[in-house]
This record gives C-alpha cells, sequence and structure tokens, in this order.
C-alpha cells in the first residue's frame, strides 16, 4: 500500500473550487498583457477597461480544466525519458532562482559567479535521487538582460537531466527556445520531448504580470511545460488562514490554466505554487514554516481533484547554514511532499528562504530524498507467507545473514544512504576522523565534482549553444562570455 | 579466463558450486594446491574484503564469499601441508562471566569463520577458567571476549590475569570487544587487541596471529 496524506476532505475540496470560481467570475484577474487579455476576451470573458480587470465564466474555467494533461513525461538532453508526471509519482529538482551561494570555504553566502552554476551543475548531474536540475541561481558575472537565459545554458551544456527554469523578460524567451531547439533538433521533436519546465508566477493578490503572462502564452505556444507558482502569503497578500489563502492560490492558478488551454488546447502544464506563511516579527515568508508544508500538500490535493498533476517548493529551509534547522525542515518538507504525491518537487539544496544555494546541502539533501523514495514505496509482503519456513531456516543455521531471502530482498527492501548519512559506531567514527556532517558532505562534493564525467551532448550541439549563448552576450554589450571551468 | 582467475571471480559472487567445480578442475589440470589456494581462493577473498572495507558490498556478500571458499578449500584440504590450511589460526570466542548477551560475539563468530579462522564459540555467561582451559587444550591463538554490561568488563580483565598466571600470555593473545567496551579499555587491561565491530574484530584477530 502506498502511503498517503491527506489534509482536505472532497467536500471541503469542492468548496474551495466553488469559492475560487466565484472569485474569477465576480472579481477576477487583473491582467497587464494585451495578447492575454485579447485571447480571454475573444472566448467569452468580460474585460473592465476601466478596473483593467478581466472576469471569467464559470464554464470557461472548467473547460480549460478538462483540456489540461492528467500528466506527462519530460525527458533529457539525449532523448531518453526521466519523468513521468502522473498519479502520485514524485520527482525531485533542486531549489532553483537564488541569488547567493553558501561558500563552504567561507562559511558565508556571497554573490555566484560563472564557476558556480557549472559545479552546481556537475554536481547535480551526480545526485541519484535528484531526476531534474535547475537553474538553481544567476551567476553575477554576466550582465542582468542575460542572466536568465544564461543559466539555462550552462544547464544545457554540463548536465544531461532536464531543466526547471524560467524567464524573466519577455524577451529571453526567445534565446532560451532557439538553446532547447538546439538540443532537440526542430520544434516537433522538442514538443514531442519536452525538456524544461518553465515556472510562471501570478502577482498575489489575483494579477498576471506582463511578463509572466506572455511567458505563459509562449510556452503554451511552443508546448512548452509550465508551472505555475502562485504565492499567497497568508495574513499579507493572501487570506491568514490557509483555507482563505487556498482558495486565492486555486483561483490565481485556474486563470494560468485557463490562459495555457485557450492558447493552446492540451499543452502539459503542472498545478504548482509557492505559498508562504508570513512571519510577522521578522518580515519573512518561512518556506520550513509548516503552515506553508500544509499548504503546499492542501493545494497539491485540489490539483489531483482537478486531475492536473502536481507541482511545490517544499523541502527546502530558512537556515543560514547546513545544520539541525536545515535538516528538520528539509526533512519534513520532502516527507510530507512524497506522502502527498507531489509530482515535481523543488526545493533541495536551498536556505534561506528562497535565496541560497548550498552545494554540500545538495548532498545532503540527496540522501534526505532517497530515504523518502523508499518510504514511499510502502510496506509490501515479499515472500514472507507462510513465514514458518524461514524461521526454520533461521533456527537452524543460527541467522539469516545469508539466507536466500535475505540475499534477495535486502538491497529493494533496505535503502542504504551514502557517507553523508553517519552509521557507524562510536569508535569507527572516531577512527575515520569524528567527522561533522558538514565535513563529509563537503568530502562528497569534492568526490563528486571529481568524478564528473562530461555530458554526453555532442559537441557541434553544444558548439552551437555557445554561439547562440555568445551572439546573445554581445548584443548585450558582453564581447566574450566568462571563462568557464571544463 | 585463466581458471585460477575464473575461481577468484566466482568466488567473489559467492557461488559455491561453481568454485567447488572449477577448484577441482584445477586440480584435474595438474596446478599445485598452495597456488590454487594462493592465486584463486584467497586473491578473491582479498578482493571481497577490500571491497566490504570501501562498503561497496555487504556482510551477507562476505559471507557467501567465505562460504564459497569453504567449498574450494575441502577439495584442496587432502593436498595441502597443515601449515597451508590454518594458517589464519585459531580463535575461541564468548561472552564473559554474568554477561548473557551473544548477538554481537555471534557476529564476531560468522565474521571470523569467513575469514578462514578455525573458532571456537563458547557461548554466553563464559567463567575465566573456561577461556583459559579451552585455550590451552586446543592451541589457539587468540582468546576473544564480549561483553555488553559495564559491570561485567572487569571479567575481561581476570580472563587475562589468569593467562598470566599460568603463563599462557606469551602464546595465547587476548582480543575484546562490546558495546560499552573501547580501545583505551583495552590498553588499560592489556588486552592485545580490539574490535570495534565484527569486520574490524577480523582484521585485529589478523594482525594478532600476524
Amino acid at each position: 500500500m502506498r502511503p498517503r496524506l491527506q489534509f482536505l476532505d472532497k467536500e471541503l475540496i469542492e468548496r474551495i473550487v466553488s469559492e475560487a470560481l466565484d472569485l474569477l467570475v465576480t472579481l477576477g484577474m487583473e491582467i497587464q498583457n494585451d495578447s492575454a487579455v485579447a485571447l480571454l476576451a475573444d472566448h467569452g470573458a468580460s474585460v473592465d477597461q476601466e478596473r483593467g480587470r478581466v472576469t471569467f465564466p464559470g464554464s470557461m474555467v472548467m473547460e480549460a480544466v478538462e483540456k489540461a494533461p492528467s500528466g506527462f513525461a519530460l525527458y533529457d538532453v539525449l532523448g531518453n525519458q526521466t519523468h513521468d508526471l502522473y498519479d502520485d509519482k514524485v520527482h525531485f529538482t533542486p531549489g532553483s532562482s537564488g541569488i547567493t551561494v553558501l561558500d563552504a570555504d567561507s562559511g558565508t553566502m556571497r554573490t555566484p559567479v560563472t564557476n558556480d552554476l557549472v559545479r552546481f551543475t556537475k554536481l547535480t548531474s551526480r545526485m541519484e535521487h535528484i531526476e531534474a536540475q535547475s537553474t538553481a541561481f544567476i551567476a553575477s558575472d554576466v550582465p542582468g538582460a542575460i542572466q536568465d537565459s544564461y543559466r539555462l545554458f550552462l544547464c544545457l551544456l554540463y548536465g544531461e537531466k532536464p531543466v526547471v527554469t524560467g524567464a524573466f523578460t519577455i524577451e529571453s524567451y526567445g534565446l532560451m527556445q532557439d538553446l532547447q531547439l538546439a538540443v532537440r533538433g526542430t520544434a516537433r521533436e522538442l514538443a514531442a520531448k519536452p525538456l524544461t519546465i518553465f515556472s510562471c508566477c501570478p502577482t498575489a493578490p489575483l494579477k498576471w504580470s506582463d511578463v509572466t503572462a506572455q511567458n505563459l502564452l509562449d510556452c503554451a505556444a511552443d508546448s512548452v511545460p509550465v508551472e505555475y507558482v502562485s504565492m499567497p502569503l497568508l495574513g499579507f497578500m493572501g487570506p491568514v488562514t490557509i483555507v482563505g489563502s487556498l482558495v486565492q492560490h486555486t483561483a490565481e492558478t485556474l486563470s494560468g490554466v485557463v490562459l495555457s488551454q485557450l492558447a493552446n488546447p492540451g499543452c502539459p502544464v503542472l498545478y504548482g505554487g509557492s505559498p508562504a506563511a508570513f512571519d510577522i516579527r521578522y518580515e519573512t515568508t518561512p518556506m520550513g514554516a509548516i503552515e506553508t508544508q500544509m499548504i503546499d500538500c492542501a493545494y497539491t490535493e485540489i490539483g489531483k481533484h482537478l486531475g492536473i498533476p502536481t507541482q511545490a517548493y517544499i523541502a527546502l529551509s530558512d537556515a543560514k547554514a547546513l545544520d539541525a534547522q536545515a535538516g528538520l525542515e528539509t526533512s519534513m518538507g520532502a516527507t510530507l511532499a512524497a506522502l502527498s504525491g507531489i509530482n515535481s518537487v523543488s526545493g533541495p539544496g536551498m536556505l534561506d528562504f528562497e535565496r541560497c544555494i548550498s552545494m554540500e546541502k545538495l548532498v545532503v539533501d540527496n540522501e534526505i530524498c532517497g530515504l523518502v523514495q523508499r518510504m514511499i514505496r510502502g510496506i509490501e509482503p515479499k515472500e514472507d507467507f507462510p513465514a514458518a519456513p524461514l524461521f526454520e531456516e533461521m533456527l537452524r543455521e543460527g541467522h539469516l545473514l545469508i539466507a536466500d531471502h535475505t540475499r534477495k530482498h535486502l538491497r529493494s527492501e533496505h535503502h542504504f544512504p551514502g557517507p553523508v548519512i553517519e552509521r557507524a559506531n562510536l569508535p569507527r567514527w572516531q577512527e575515520e576522523g569524528s567527522t561533522t556532517l558538514g565535513e563529509r558532505a563537503h568530502r562528497e562534493v569534492q568526490r563528486h565534482l571529481g568524478e564528473y564525467e562530461p555530458s554526453r551532448l555532442p559537441d557541434d550541439v553544444k558548439k552551437e549553444l555557445v554561439e547562440l549563448m555568445s551572439a546573445e552576450a554581445r548584443r548585450h554589450g558582453m564581447e566574450k562570455l566568462p571563462d568557464r571551468e571544463s | 579466463m585463466e581458471i585460477l582467475e575464473q575461481i577468484a571471480a566466482r568466488l567473489e559472487r559467492g557461488e559455491d558450486q561453481e568454485v567447488r567445480s572449477l577448484t577441482q578442475s584445477a586440480m584435474d589440470q595438474s596446478l599445485p594446491a598452495p597456488k590454487i589456494l594462493a592465486e584463486g581462493l584467497l586473491a578473491g577473498m582479498q578482493v571481497v574484503g577490500d571491497r566490504f572495507r570501501a562498503h561497496e558490498i555487504f556482510l551477507p556478500e562476505v559471507l557467501l564469499a567465505a562460504r564459497a571458499m569453504s567449498a574450494g578449500v575441502e577439495i584442496l584440504e587432502p593436498h595441502l601441508g597443515k601449515t597451508d590450511l590454518h594458517s589464519r589460526g585459531k580463535v575461541v570466542i564468548g561472552t564473559v562471566k554474568g554477561d548473557l548477551h551473544d548477538i554481537g560475539k555471534n557476529l564476531v563468530g560468522i565474521m571470523l569463520s569467513g575469514a578462514g579462522f578455525e573458532v571456537i564459540d563458547l557461548g554466553k555467561d563464559v567463567s575465566p577458567q573456561q577461556f583459559v582451559d579451552t585455550a590451552r587444550e586446543s592451541g589457539a591463538d587468540v582468546i576473544g571476549m564480549s561483553a555488553l554490561l559495564t559491570t561485567t568488563m572487569p571479567a575481561m580483565k581476570q580472563v587475562i590475569s589468569l593467562l598470566k598466571e599460568q603463563g599462557l600470555d606469551s602464546s595465547v593473545r587476548t582480543m575484546i570487544g562490546g558495546a560499552p567496551v573501547t580501545g583505551d579499555y583495552a590498553r588499560e587491561i592489556g588486552a592485545d587487541g580490539y574490535g570495534f565491530d565484527a569486520a574490524n574484530a577480523v582484521e585485529s584477530a589478523r594482525e594478532l596471529v600476524g
């Protein structure tokens, strides 16, 4: 039996959806993009020019929900399937859009540069339980106008896994699409084998900015998957109650579903989000707060109810160092996410809300992901009945260490974490250097970077990626891209 | 692949039947038994030990390899000199007087046997006299003592004292282990070796028999 977590009953889900529809019908969304407004108007939405709001007929919303696919697959740069975003399948991806990295040598958070992102991409490529890469943080040594596309460029150059990403401007989507086309060859092939997921964030409350609405439409046109990242802040930019903010999240997300499905019926989307508690004591948005994690799990129940695959920013931490808080918040989030069957879980590697990426934390979080993946495989009998013969064998042999039953099931029944997780007895731990978690994680980072093997993407494709990116950099006043380690 | 390499490879995979028949084939080809032992069976066992220490394989694989080793040794035994075969040594093990915890001690016994030692397991609640008498009568190289309780640990020292009294401390070495036992404690009571877990106990035993 697959273990499962449930916060909302069916009646409450239906009420929340109904209230969200009511918001869309009566208050509508503020949409700052003319193409999006025109598209909605063409399909029967009412546009109140004076208030700048678009109200949606309820039927339009439910028709869009019907058209949204119940799942989709992702493929790596080589075209091999890596993700099955259906049902309760769980896939982890590093947190994204950080603005600092935790420097292991100095213990301080600093502004990242190109080689930080190169190394993070290499490290992600080696994480067994993290199946996607993400454009985890920006590199500060390139012009602001290309910082979004440059992240994707480095990911596609150094890693093979599919990429969770996003554009900061309307213009940069074009290059990001060209980079993907360079990898896949043709638009048709890219649509058939999605390589990326673009995050598209409505603005709380009940608004789509020009940029994000246009990104949504562009992704839909190219059948590039999107994750809607609605972010009500409980008690600030959203009702203080979890149910109240769920209504807002549902309305904002459904409006996104409508835009995507009107633009290209059947295009792949994830019912995602990053809602957060708002800690009025510090004026911060704690991602490790239990209410944040609860609302994440709850909205994905709504997504599942609507038949749309899900995503959440969970399994990350507000801690400022790789400490016990980092571990407890990340583990709790990952556990709840897995039990909720969230299809794409964004967060591993992240600290300081959604601001900082730590290589060492990614290594630790990879172990957390491995543990929870084992957990959701659940408990199943495996040649355990009738029980007596095995017990007879144990009494006869004195132990079961080499029993056929043990040999057959040991490695599937038990998950063995890597050397980051300390399980030796005290004297052995002492003999091996009395290391802390941080020291072991750092050692693992170094080992993985040393053992990294370059992406198998053909050299001519890599060359094309470099040419595309270099040309874009030149357009923005940078003659030569920063030097990269090989 | 050369037959000795095949023996080593099959042994690494714990395939006792195959190791037995390949060892027989090697004998049929008139290869010398000590060579088959050293370059086939023990060479495979060496790889298994290295991989175990590197966490690449686990206890069950080691024990299976040990079982495969025994299967090969059975074939070779009539053709080997006494020194070839018992080169690993003989160890008397037991949980000390007053202590009834034997899971750790049992694991040490299994591992020592797997590593080619001859093991005499006296069980639990073993008196100092029993340890010393058995070691003398069997000609053991090592006495291995286990305790789980801090209250029973002093019995280890009594065994060491008794060995001295009887003039056996030069021929019989001692090693200790168990949850509350530390390397410092081993040095304090004059034990010759200490194992912090079963695999480490095997390494200690190897060092003691040189």
